[in-house]
């Protein structure tokens, strides 16, 4: 453990296909998660799709990579958090949306979905707490 | 051109770190081949492990870091298993890169 945790947020803007933002902004969350730091990812904006259920990628032949962010809870990233003006923007709500379980393995506490849909004043609360912001 | 290895007689390209190069074309017996180029035999504990790799990555379409496979096996396989010292006792070369090479997953992602 380092002494000297940084509150690490990473914001993701975009759709999940059509850029590789998406792809690369996951796999530096995982990587990074490895890092012991207090980190957050955020969803803003398209990037609220990345987390929608039922993603079929067949037709635009790149790797259906939604089932990844439900291994976040594994990776110890334990903040989740969707902007919901722009779930609703789309039509969307939190039943749209991919569950991530998260689990204490040291008390067996059980948590069946740390994905929070949050208001956009917390949204703003948040990244001005953060000490490092990631932007995707 | 990539390298390729030799099981039951037909031919599988590896990448350069010798991960199975197309995770489709796997076949138990690559496992085998590679454990024995490794100088490891590979028993039932073993195929548990390589198995959990395959069934996560079926779920999760990733190979996970070591803390992550860690602590999923414990979750499945009984705390007792879900510890490193047993892990490595298993993969001498680090039970995440070298149980998902035998398995034809890519290198774990947060293997750093």
């Amino acid at each position: 453990m380092s002494e000297i945790v940084k509150k690490f947020m990473y914001v993701n803007r975009k759709a999940p296909y059509g850029t590789i933002y998406a792809w690369e902004a996951l796999e530096v969350v995982l990587v990074g998660a490895a890092f012991d730091q207090d980190v957050s990812v955020m969803f803003i904006d398209d990037g609220v799709y990345q987390l929608t259920k039922g993603q079929d990628t067949k037709a635009v032949g790149m790797k259906n990579f939604s089932p990844t962010y439900r291994t976040l809870g594994d990776y110890e990233v334990k903040k989740i958090y969707v902007d919901e003006a722009s779930l609703a923007a789309r039509g969307l709500t939190q039943d749209d949306l991919i569950e991530v379980a998260w689990e204490d393995m040291e008390t067996e506490e059980e948590v069946d979905n740390i994905v929070e849909v949050i208001a956009s004043e917390r949204v703003s609360a948040l990244m001005n707490e953060s000490d490092v912001i990631f932007s995707f | 051109m990539s390298d390729m290895i030799d099981v039951d007689g037909k031919q599988y390209a590896v990448d350069e770190e010798g991960y199975l190069a197309n995770l489709n074309e796997w076949v138990p017996g690559i496992a085998g081949v590679m454990a024995k180029q490794d100088n490891l035999e590979l028993t039932d504990e073993h195929w548990d492990i390589i198995n959990f790799l395959r069934e996560y990555y079926e779920e999760y379409q990733i190979a996970p870091a070591v803390r992550v496979l860690t602590k999923a096996v414990g979750k499945k396989l009984g705390k007792e298993k879900g510890n490193s010292k047993y892990l490595y006792s298993l993969f001498p070369y680090g039970p995440a890169k070298q149980a998902c090479r035998f398995a034809g997953l890519p290198k774990p992602t947060g293997c750093v």
